[in-house]
């Protein structure tokens, strides 16, 4: 290795300008403009002049019933969403793994929804969820349940989307976990097999295990990207946040307080929380990670 | 406890890996299976084990008929290739592994597992975890792992091939100790014939799924039954070559050549044609009685050993010769050997043909005592 000079540093930036470039507009800058934003207590946007600065907007963001609603529901959305998604698609990867005919197809099948727009399959899914002609319902209906307003009762409208996003990530978390799978040398199986441990024991004391880095990974993108879920209410409720605000997630939050009220400091306060409480969670992850997690 | 195999077939859709194959072990003996790549020696492994089930044929461990059996009750230990130690687990957790599956008791286990690890020398690494070591102690912790629960048969898939030369040497020596410390019957694959030849009592020679030749390696390398053992076993390579009887009695012609040469202890004459095997190491200059001549192509001496290589009309014929004599290359000489140390082979099916004295061996004997 070459000690940098400052020839060589400066020819570093260069090759780094192009992406730096990008990032620093669209990225970097918002991010820094949007946490001074949500200090502007008074704030004329005709004439990007700031009155007076001060936490005033994170007071008024908890006061606020309709956050509260949001962060609950963002809560509710996590939860709802992220365990799930992980069984689901690390069950359907096993299966996928395992020697079966067409597991090409069915692997494309599966990664589908991943590369669909959202607004697309959030049509189908409206479709799906409708009350009166869905499939859902009709489903359901062969169990003798009553048809459920799944789009239009406050009750049933996280369910639905949660439904939706669950199918939606199925995709991508069933991909990384092949590929995590398929790094698990056949040997510890047929090991534990001479020893005598049965298919359950191997799973879990052989393919979790050794599946752990890819875990980690699935359950820190999957967690950020359910706490910014808001392309799934926006297509699947119409542009509504659900009725009776039961769909209603911090981003949406921001959305409409940007958008529709041009409360920016107000938003941007929401935004701010939502990354705290997103920041708080992956270092929680990354504690809890360091002791279950093995490295090879 | 013996290990009887009877009419064994292993047939993977549409490739026969193991054909018909019909041998015993006896208890306490160090079997090596050994072969070229895809001769069927891992398969008959699998097959011992139980991670594989035959298309055909019956395994008997003592008199018990296993053959349906599942691997874990069959009371075998193995080790893999790659060790395949579980690398989240300590190195006593490894070696505990079996006796967990088996319900032992946590404390009488952790007895049983320290025990093992002092046998194969590793009780002061207890605590670290696979990656943390280097191969030869991946190897002892494999081997701890495979025989911690005192099983009736130990199964070794090329056991050494991940370790460097220095190490395979002290590991080959190790798994006869402890094999023979324990006095378990072992079963070890190898494609490495030094590997097979210097620890087991008793080499298979497998190709196409078929045992070529069984015995104590010695005699294998003495006496082997037929072409591909001759040309398998042994480094350099064994020299062989097709020889066709000429109108002079006892006279033969090589092939691709015009030299006729003189064979005293002849095969059944009946044939026209035979194949010829010499090894290099029976091979010495001579002039005075030689079976062939040749120019020398080429001269290396690695360590005690000179090996020449030298053109016999089409063909080229390795030889180990003494390396105090002064060689050239472009040397014209000819090389003697002792007449019962050529081996002949049918030329269609390969099978020995068993020499016949006639006189003797007139030709190279004086040349024996003073090569000696």
């Amino acid at each position: 290795m070459q000690k940098p000079t400052w020839k060589s540093t400066l020819k570093g930036y260069l090759y780094l300008l192009p992406a730096l470039l990008i990032l620093i507009v669209f990225s970097i800058y918002p991010i820094i403009k949007s946490f001074l934003m949500s200090f502007y207590t008074d704030y004329d946007f005709f004439n990007d002049t700031v009155n007076a600065y001060g936490f005033e907007n994170f007071t008024k963001l908890f006061q606020d019933p309709n956050f509260i609603t949001a962060l609950k529901n963002t809560g509710i959305f996590v939860i709802g969403v992220v365990p799930l998604s992980i069984i689901i698609s690390l069950a359907i990867a096993v299966l996928l793994n395992s020697k079966i005919k067409l597991s090409g197809f069915f692997r494309t099948i599966y990664f589908l929804p991943f590369v669909t727009s959202v607004v697309a399959v959030a049509i189908v899914w409206s479709w799906i969820f409708h009350s009166d002609y869905g499939l859902l319902n009709y489903a359901l209906g062969l169990f003798g349940i009553d048809p459920i307003n799944w789009l239009t009762n406050p009750t049933y409208a996280m369910p639905a989307l949660i439904i939706l996003s669950i199918w939606k990530g199925l995709g991508f978390n069933i991909i990384i976990f092949l590929a995590g799978l398929q790094n698990i040398g056949n040997q510890y199986y047929l090991a534990a097999k001479v020893d005598g441990a049965s298919a359950w024991y191997r799973f879990k004391h052989i393919t979790l295990p050794l599946l752990s880095p890819t875990m980690f990974f699935v359950s820190i993108i999957s967690i950020i990207n359910a706490f910014k879920v808001f392309d799934e209410i926006f297509a699947l409720f119409n542009g509504r946040p659900g009725p009776a605000n039961s769909a209603l997630t911090v981003v949406y939050y921001v959305y409409q307080k940007f958008y529709e009220e041009w409360e920016f400091g107000l938003a941007s306060a929401a935004a701010f929380v939502l990354f705290i409480i997103i920041f708080l969670f992956t270092i929680i992850q990354l504690i809890v990670g360091k002791k279950f997690v093995h490295y090879n | 406890m013996d290990i009887r195999i009877d009419q064994l077939s292993m047939v993977f859709d549409k490739t026969t890996a193991v054909r018909e194959m019909t041998t015993t072990i006896q208890d306490g003996e160090l079997v090596s299976l050994l072969g070229p790549s895809g001769c069927g020696k891992s398969t008959t492994l699998m097959l011992l084990s139980g991670l594989y089930k035959p298309t055909s044929g019956t395994i008997y461990f003592g008199d018990k008929d296993v053959t349906k059996l599942d691997a874990q009750k069959r009371g075998i230990g193995m080790v893999f290739q790659n060790y395949a130690l579980y690398p989240h687990l300590s190195v006593l957790k490894n070696i505990m592994f079996p006796l967990k599956m088996q319900k032992v008791p946590k404390k009488e286990a952790e007895i049983r597992a320290k025990e093992m690890a002092d046998l194969v020398q590793i009780g002061h690494l207890l605590d670290r975890k696979p990656g943390q070591l280097s191969g030869g102690q991946q190897q002892r912790v494999a081997i701890a792992r495979a025989l911690v629960k005192k099983p009736n048969v130990l199964l070794l898939d090329e056991p050494l091939s991940n370790l460097d030369a220095r190490l395979r040497l002290e590991m080959r020596e190790e798994i006869r100790r402890i094999q023979q410390e324990i006095g378990i019957t072992a079963i070890f694959v190898t494609h490495d014939q030094e590997e097979a030849l210097s620890i087991s009592d008793r080499v298979m020679l497998m190709k196409d799924g078929i045992i070529q030749q069984e015995s104590a390696p010695q005699n294998m390398y003495k006496k082997p039954e037929n072409e591909f053992v001759a040309s398998f076993l042994g480094n350099p390579p064994i020299n062989l070559m097709t020889i066709t009887k000429s109108k002079v009695a006892d006279s033969y012609r090589l092939e691709d050549m015009d030299q006729t040469i003189n064979l005293p202890a002849l095969p059944p004459t009946e044939l026209q044609t035979v194949r010829l095997g010499i090894r290099a190491e029976d091979l010495y200059i001579s002039e005075d009685n030689p079976i062939f001549h040749g120019k020398i192509i080429h001269i290396e001496t690695i360590g005690r050993d000179t090996l020449i290589r030298m053109q016999v009309g089409g063909i080229t014929v390795r030889a180990l010769v003494d390396p105090n004599q002064q060689l050239q290359i472009g040397d014209i000489h000819g090389l003697g050997v002792h007449p019962e140390s050529i081996h002949y082979f049918h030329r269609e099916h390969g099978k020995r043909l068993p020499l016949q004295k006639r006189g003797g061996m007139r030709h190279a004997k004086a040349h024996v005592e003073e090569h000696a």
